[in-house]
């Protein structure tokens, strides 16, 4: 695959670990934050750390939409389903995601609930389009990278004049939650040396956003393409600044993403949604200015305003170390619930439940690190 | 032929649908058996009309094993419901080592099924049968009603004789034993998947399904006794035949990416919708796991068949007390192989 | 969830639509927010939708790099 392939190949990857051994100064740990779920997957799916030195810990961060959102707004996504009337057309990431009490999106479809997993929201146009009997309600969830198809959902439902359309909102926003991480983070149980910024957010938003967190934090931040070869080049930009001191954002993926990033679908966003003033993320709290609702003009096709929605707070599982875990400062392994309690038959918590969450990348691709160490011990 | 006429009209198989009196064991139901079921197996066992067939054992040890067929769509690139049904019940007794027989069929169809489509389904089967020399001798039909079975579920049950020398078994793998792949991963999941409604992706990509039967035959001439274990990764794929096995003999396995055969299309199928090859369905591929001495020679023996041209060596068992299945990435790096879990999309099997 | 990957245009369709390929696997994306893309150009694709075009010239500009910086050790 074009553009695609280039990018896994294992021999300019030994070259560049080659060399990534011999420009990390030895006696010098190195930690980067990776904050993005498709990072994440890519680490863990490829073993990129295994080429990497010993001195240089990737940590994943909170960037897995399905892993930050609050138990009690899948609780009420099933409340949602419930309704007679109402259609949720969600993407399939989300089936399995538990709520309160093991409830969860699969459980409630068994129940009999109208629940479509959809590929794209323009087949949740097409189910309102065919249905118009139904009320069909999408699920929106989702960084930047996933923003503006939601919106295209709202302006097609305009444009079409259709009156069973809307949207549950919980898009967020990275940079806020990347402060967020910043502001509240500890030295002393979190030092990071630096960030690898998402690859297909910053189509969206640009570079420039970045560029105010490397001069006010002074940590380093290199975007980074899908791909490992593009995560492992960062890793080398991000070690040279650190060695030479600078803290700047850079840019690895520059084949898609320019300083200015998508005008198109900023515009349709900006049109369509506004901030709100706070909003509750999985582990990391209420972060204010971090996420979006629809604005009043668009107030037809938000379901929040269209159906009577009671606001549900919801707590973890009190030994569950997904908020622990979000924000960097734990392992999977460190959490009791991981492997025995928390599986991915039995996920407690989002991190085991989607394909990009920290436990159930480990689960997956890398347990075997544990039973390498106990035998090297 | 008295019988024949004995039956009434005759069924309107291009326009005409199954309905409850074709379950109901009358002479609507008589009907459909002849027309439809009868005329594409076509054999004595069926043509003598009994509820029940007798054959002669050779002597060996029999092989016996049962499925059911569920998959949705039913007609999907590559084949169809029928098909699969034929060739994955042969090939379970294959991967024994066993070689089939005979075989039953049963259907249970929904009130309103197109007869056309049953026809279809039957004669799939039945040019399916031929070509494998195991003819189905026995069935059952029920009708129900609507909504209660998604157009028809097939179950099959097939007996095989395997020589008394063979016992391969899941839990013989051993530390050092080759693993053999005989072809590309991937291609029958992603063909239906491509038909699912909710995915609308357009590709060239068939299934696989084939019965293995032969293949089996010629990798047991060249390796005998040294043939641990053979399955075919159906439901789950790769990954999940892999850790069954492990699991079953309480071993490891190291595989590398680099040898796995997979189609393009599928690899950007996979890419496309976020799975995995090594979890997604094969219906005419298998593994081997062969002691090291005879492994050369199986999979010679599999590169000669037509049916194993793509065959590889794609890893080797190990020590390993967290029955760990681990993959050396194209990449470098490592990880693990798990089986899936819950399912991804239902009914691809 | 952050699935996207790069897809090449093969048909341009009407509403702003598109026929897009993956080494031989097409399907319908929208190129509403992506201007001037043509046949032959390659997109980064995301449940349905092109987020971006691929700049050819970028991306060898990025390989060059990739195989500048790979030649760790190698003889002079």
């Amino acid at each position: 695959m074009k553009h695609l392939d280039e990018y896994r190949d294992g021999g300019l990857a030994r070259g560049l670990a080659a060399r990534i051994h011999s420009e990390a100064k030895p006696g010098r740990a190195y930690a980067f934050m990776e904050f993005c779920g498709g990072h994440t997957h890519a680490v863990s799916r490829y073993g990129v750390q295994d080429i990497l030195p010993e001195n240089i810990r990737l940590i994943h961060g909170p960037g897995c939409p399905v892993c930050v959102l609050p138990i009690g707004r899948i609780d009420q996504a099933i409340e949602l389903a419930k309704n007679p009337e109402i259609t949720l057309c969600v993407y399939g990431d989300l089936m399995r995601v538990p709520g309160s009490n093991g409830a969860s999106l699969t459980k409630a479809k068994a129940g009999g609930a109208d629940i479509r997993m959809i590929y794209s929201t323009l087949d949740a146009i097409s189910v309102a389009e065919r249905e118009p009997q139904r009320e069909i309600v999408f699920f929106a969830i989702g960084f930047e990278t996933t923003t503006p198809p939601t919106a295209m959902a709202i302006r097609l439902a305009q444009k079409k004049r259709l009156r069973n359309f809307s949207v549950f909102c919980n898009h967020v926003l990275t940079p806020a939650a990347m402060r967020q991480i910043l502001e509240t983070s500890d030295p002393q149980s979190l030092p990071l040396d630096g960030f690898i910024g998402p690859a297909h957010v910053s189509t969206i938003i640009g570079t420039a956003p970045y560029d105010a967190f490397a001069g006010e934090f002074r940590k380093p931040i290199v975007i980074a393409g899908f791909e490992p070869l593009d995560v492992v080049q960062a890793i080398l930009m991000l070690v040279r600044q650190v060695n030479d001191g600078r803290a700047e954002a850079e840019n690895e993926y520059i084949r898609a993403v320019t300083p200015d990033g998508n005008r198109i679908a900023q515009a349709e966003i900006a049109d369509i949604f506004e901030l709100r003033e706070s909003f509750e993320w999985r582990g990391l709290g209420e972060i204010p200015k971090s996420a979006l609702r629809l604005r009043e003009a668009y107030r037809d096709y938000d379901a929040e305003r269209r159906f009577s929605m009671e606001r549900r707070v919801a707590r973890d599982n009190p030994a569950c170390e997904c908020g622990a875990i979000l924000r960097g400062v734990k392992q999977p392994r460190d959490c009791k619930l991981f492997g025995t309690a928390c599986t991915p038959e039995t996920p407690m918590g989002a991190c085991m439940v989607s394909s990009e969450g920290s436990c159930a990348a480990y689960w997956a691709y890398g347990r075997f690190r544990a039973s390498q160490r106990r035998a090297a011990e | 032929m008295n019988k024949i006429l004995s039956l009434g009209r005759k069924l309107d198989l291009r326009h005409g649908r199954v309905d409850l009196s074709h379950g109901a064991g009358g002479r609507a139901m008589a009907r459909l058996i002849a027309d439809v079921f009868h005329a594409a197996f076509d054999n004595d066992w069926l043509r003598a009309g009994n509820d029940q067939s007798a054959f002669d054992v050779a002597g060996g040890r029999m092989v016996m094993t049962t499925d059911a067929y569920v998959v949705s769509p039913l007609f999907f690139p590559g084949g169809d419901i029928g098909l699969l049904a034929v060739n994955g019940t042969i090939n379970d007794i294959a991967m024994a080592g066993a070689k089939p027989l005979y075989m039953s069929a049963s259907f249970v169809i929904e009130e309103g099924f197109p007869l056309a489509d049953l026809q279809r389904i039957a004669q799939s089967m039945g040019e399916a049968s031929r070509a494998a020399g195991v003819p189905i001798i026995t069935g059952d039909t029920k009708v129900v009603e609507r909504g209660k079975a998604d157009g028809v579920f097939i179950s099959t049950a097939c007996v095989g004789a395997a020589p008394i020398e063979l016992s391969l078994s899941g839990d013989k793998a051993r530390p050092g034993d080759a693993i053999l792949l005989s072809g590309s991963i991937g291609d029958h999941g992603v063909a239906v998947m491509s038909r699912r409604e909710n995915l609308c992706f357009e590709t060239d990509v068939l299934s696989d399904t084939v019965a293995l039967h032969e293949l089996v035959a010629a990798m047991v001439a060249a390796g005998g006794p040294s043939i641990r274990a053979m399955r075919d990764p159906t439901r789950g794929g790769l990954a999940a035949t892999l850790n069954e096995i492990a699991n079953q003999s309480r071993v490891g396995a190291r595989i590398d990416e680099a040898a796995l055969p997979i189609k393009p299309q599928v690899a950007a199928a996979c890419e496309l919708l976020g799975l995995d090859p090594l979890n997604v369905a094969n219906e005419g591929k298998l593994i081997a796991i062969v002691a090291p001495e005879a492994a050369e020679a199986t999979l010679a023996a599999m590169r000669a068949h037509r049916l194993g041209a793509q065959a590889a060596r794609i890893g080797e068992i190990v020590e390993d007390d967290c029955c760990f299945v681990q993959m050396r990435t194209t990449f470098g790096g490592d990880r693990i192989v798990d089986w899936l879990s819950g399912e991804q999309l239902p009914r691809i099997c | 969830m952050c699935l996207a990957i790069p897809a090449r245009v093969v048909e341009l369709l009407p509403d702003d639509m598109a026929r897009v390929s993956i080494d031989g696997v097409v399907q319908t994306a929208s190129l509403a927010f992506v201007e001037g893309v043509g046949i032959g150009d390659y997109i980064v694709l995301h449940v349905g939708y092109a987020l971006a075009r691929i700049d050819e010239e970028e991306a060898q500009r990025t390989l060059k790099l990739l195989q500048e910086a790979a030649m760790f050790g190698a003889p002079a």
